[in-house]
């Protein structure tokens, strides 16, 4: 297959169109420039719509009405931006539609700044916008996964209707690497069970919504909601296991961080110190069982992240606190060195 | 026996939730008498607000979509670019359309998005209890201006028809009321005007309805419509901001 | 094969593209590769670095903090990575717009009149590709017939010449 050199942010927004995206609504901001202007220039000649929106709100929003005629709608942004989607989220998810949102991380709160970051973890994976509700987060680490990960995307938020999101970061929207596009079957479900696309004087009129005001009513679509829920954290996590069998030093990590974390690992091995990676493909639904496996044989657990430590949260959790779980992070947009994390295993008592 | 007025088949046979006197239910009618005449509503999406209407989805027939406060002219452009066949109009008050959804407003009007606004204009937020709305008329006592409107304090007043009828991408701006019959009458024709540019790809078409509310108003019905005529369509002339059919038309 | 390129300059010295040329190359060769641009506002003016890593193994970070191969187009970026450059690499400097010799013993460096050989060869904007063309020679990494596929596959077609332009400026860095 022809291999190409893109950027993680063009990347996403091909393999977009080849899983059948129709539409792209964003608005601009640093550091995921380059996958709406990909949009811009390529969108309309594959037959879909591009449009630049007044603000993050409105292009949710956009999102939220394509979506509701049953279109594969996307939108993407950084992590300012996606704090002011969260609104249009919470509808997407309480009205049960599909879509994909891209989130290329920047360091934060506030304004922050505009170099790679993961201190969204927490905002993607527990609480993008008010109310019960989850969103499928897909955890790429190089542009290859970038690309499957997107069509993967699409594919699952049609088939649980909900809302997927792929969290990456600056480094990975920035960086290019050797590309390929798979032939992709497109798996369109039949969404005229719901879509709301002119019912044709054939059927009863379908209502988008996401309003209950009888409690016990807006309870029962929250429980549903979370039996589905459940199926998907039983059916759908991912994760890698790198050198893990005889580790005992595990260090997780997610995205590009994990990749500083494997020549860190790898390092460390060549040195005779026995660790090794856990990496969560999936952030919601977090791969537990995984990590149970991955830290099976270990003393110690180690997050590493490019924050102040969120994830680390997920991966106690997932331990039942039964095993020291450390942490190092470097955030504000700053990237952790391979060098930075191999001194920090080896304070671990990495070398016993 | 002869049937001389029946329910339009585009509105629900549902009872609707608004107060004794409220003329939302007129407007509803309007809006959906167009949906039959034109036969559109097989092909048509609408876009509820957040404000007393929220619950219009289900009074309408044909498939709709309940958007966040302030943006169903988003939520309505996301529909029309991926469905540009269909006829797609949203509801709105004039909390969410001329207060937090302005933006949305003003860009959907200025991109020209080829929709109909149905805007509801009673000076007042119903469906949270009666506080300032940005069309509050000044010296007006609402929840949040208890001793009158202040545009010291609290601002001056949004006239939205005349703001809208200066973008370029803005087809028709017009304003109406429905407290006469004839006045009705009129609101009909401009929604009907709204729906027909919609057909004929004209752009952006916003009706604003001046509209009562008896209940936070305080006001009985019939003292109601006597404000609206007194008050607001003093402050809110009626009339056509810009229809850029009529100006085809004088060329 | 493992490099861990390090190229900076000012922006507009073709820092980036410079970059993407040894990417492309080793694309070319079916090796792991990855390319990360500095970002933000130093591509209006400010300095401007890209980090490319060459490898026969999956590229980890693919952020370059201490190249085996550093590429100094300007003086502040000499300054700033000379000391980064790990014991026994190599540093290529344009020495027409960086006036500073590095005293470190533990790694090659190499000087070429970079800029100057650019006017003098009538070859605008060649600096960038002139000093690469020293890398190339310097170790070894790739062939001109790789070059030339990676340029063909980088350059638009509209713009042709520029492939023979830039095998040019290869060929006078190679020579220095």
């Amino acid at each position: 297959m022809e291999k190409n050199l893109m950027k993680g942010n063009e990347a996403l927004a091909e393999a977009a169109m080849r899983a059948g995206c129709k539409c792209f609504f964003g608005y601009p901001i640093t550091p995921q420039t380059e996958l709406a202007a990909y949009m811009a220039k390529n969108m309309q000649k594959n037959g879909g719509v591009f449009l630049q929106a007044e603000s993050e709100i409105a292009a949710i929003n956009m999102v939220l009405g394509a979506a509701s005629t049953g279109v594969r709608a996307m939108t993407s942004s950084s992590s300012p931006g996606i704090s002011l989607k969260s609104e249009g989220i919470s509808y997407i998810a309480g009205s049960d539609l599909p879509c994909v949102i891209i989130n290329v991380e920047r360091g934060g709160p506030g304004l922050g700044g505009i170099q790679p970051s993961q201190a969204d973890y927490w905002q993607a994976t527990k609480g993008l916008g008010h109310g019960d509700f989850h969103l499928l987060v897909f955890a790429p680490a190089s542009v290859q996964e970038m690309v499957d990960m997107v069509v993967k995307a699409f594919n699952k938020a049609d088939e649980y209707r909900m809302p997927a999101m792929i969290l990456a970061d600056g480094l990975l929207g920035q960086m290019m690497e050797p590309v390929s596009f798979p032939e992709i079957a497109v798996e369109m479900p039949d969404k005229s069970s719901w879509a709301a696309d002119g019912h044709k004087n054939k059927r009863a009129h379908h209502i988008i919504n996401s309003l209950y005001l009888t409690p016990e009513e807006l309870e029962k679509t929250v429980v549903d909601r979370y039996a589905k829920y459940d199926i998907i954290k039983d059916k759908e996590t991912d994760a890698e296991l790198y050198l893990t069998d005889d580790a005992d030093i595990v260090v997780c990590a997610f995205g590009a961080t994990a990749r500083v974390v494997k020549s860190a690992v790898n390092e460390a091995r060549e040195q005779g110190i026995k660790v090794g990676m856990f990496r969560p493909k999936t952030l919601w639904p977090f791969p537990e069982k995984e990590v149970q496996k991955a830290c099976a044989n270990a003393s110690k657990v180690l997050s590493v992240e490019m924050s102040m430590g969120q994830m680390i949260d997920d991966i106690k959790l997932a331990l039942s606190c039964a095993k020291p779980v450390e942490f190092f992070g470097r955030t504000g947009g700053v990237i952790p060195t391979p060098a930075e994390v191999l001194e920090k295993i080896k304070a671990m008592g990495g070398n016993n | 026996m002869a049937v001389v007025f029946e329910r339009p088949k585009a509105l629900c046979d549902v009872p609707l939730h608004y107060c004794p006197g409220c003329t939302h239910g007129i407007v509803h009618r309007l809006v959906a008498e167009v949906i039959d005449e034109m036969g559109i509503e097989g092909d048509t999406v609408g876009i509820c607000p957040v404000g007393c209407s929220v619950m219009a989805y289900n009074y309408f027939n044909c498939d709709m979509i309940e958007a966040p406060h302030g943006r169903a002219p988003a939520v309505a452009t996301g529909v029309k670019r991926t469905n540009p066949d269909k006829f797609v109009f949203t509801y709105q008050g004039d909390g969410d359309l001329a207060a937090i959804g302005t933006a949305e407003t003003v860009h959907a009007a200025t991109r020209g998005e080829n929709i109909v606004v149905i805007f509801i204009n009673n000076t007042i937020y119903g469906m949270t209890g009666g506080q300032m709305a940005p069309t509050t008329i000044p010296g007006q006592v609402t929840q949040t201006t208890p001793y009158g409107r202040d545009p010291q304090l609290a601002g001056y007043p949004v006239r939205v028809s005349e703001m809208l009828a200066t973008l370029t991408g803005t087809a028709l701006a017009q304003r109406v009321a429905v407290d006469s019959v004839p006045h009705i009458r009129e609101a009909k024709n401009a929604i009907r005007k709204a729906f027909e540019n919609q057909r004929d790809k004209k752009g952006f078409s916003l009706v604003e309805v001046l509209s009562t509310c008896p209940t936070n108003w305080g006001l009985t019905p019939l003292k109601a419509l006597e404000r609206l005529r007194e008050e607001m369509i003093p402050y809110y002339p009626l009339g056509v901001y810009k229809d850029i059919t009529a100006e085809e038309g004088n060329k | 094969m493992n490099y861990n390129i390090l190229l900076a300059g000012f922006g507009g010295q073709g820092v980036l593209f410079a970059g993407k040329l040894l990417a492309y190359c080793a694309l070319m060769e079916n090796k792991e590769v990855s390319w990360l641009p500095s970002y933000g506002p130093e591509m209006r003016g400010g300095t401007c670095n890209c980090s490319v890593c060459i490898s026969d193994e999956p590229i980890g970070s693919p952020l370059v903090t201490e190249p085996n191969v550093f590429v100094a187009l300007n003086q502040p970026s000499f300054d700033k990575f000379i000391g980064k450059v790990k014991a026994d690499g190599k540093a290529f400097v344009d020495s027409t717009l960086v006036e500073s010799v590095s005293d470190r013993k533990d790694i090659d460096c190499y000087y070429v009149q970079a800029t100057q050989l650019e006017t003098e060869n009538e070859l605008p904007k060649g600096a960038n590709i002139i000093l690469l063309g020293k890398v190339l020679e310097a170790t070894g990494m790739f062939s001109d017939e790789t070059v030339r596929k990676a340029l063909e596959k980088i350059v638009p077609a509209s713009k042709g010449w520029l492939i023979e332009n830039n095998l040019k400026a290869i060929g006078i860095g190679r020579a220095q």
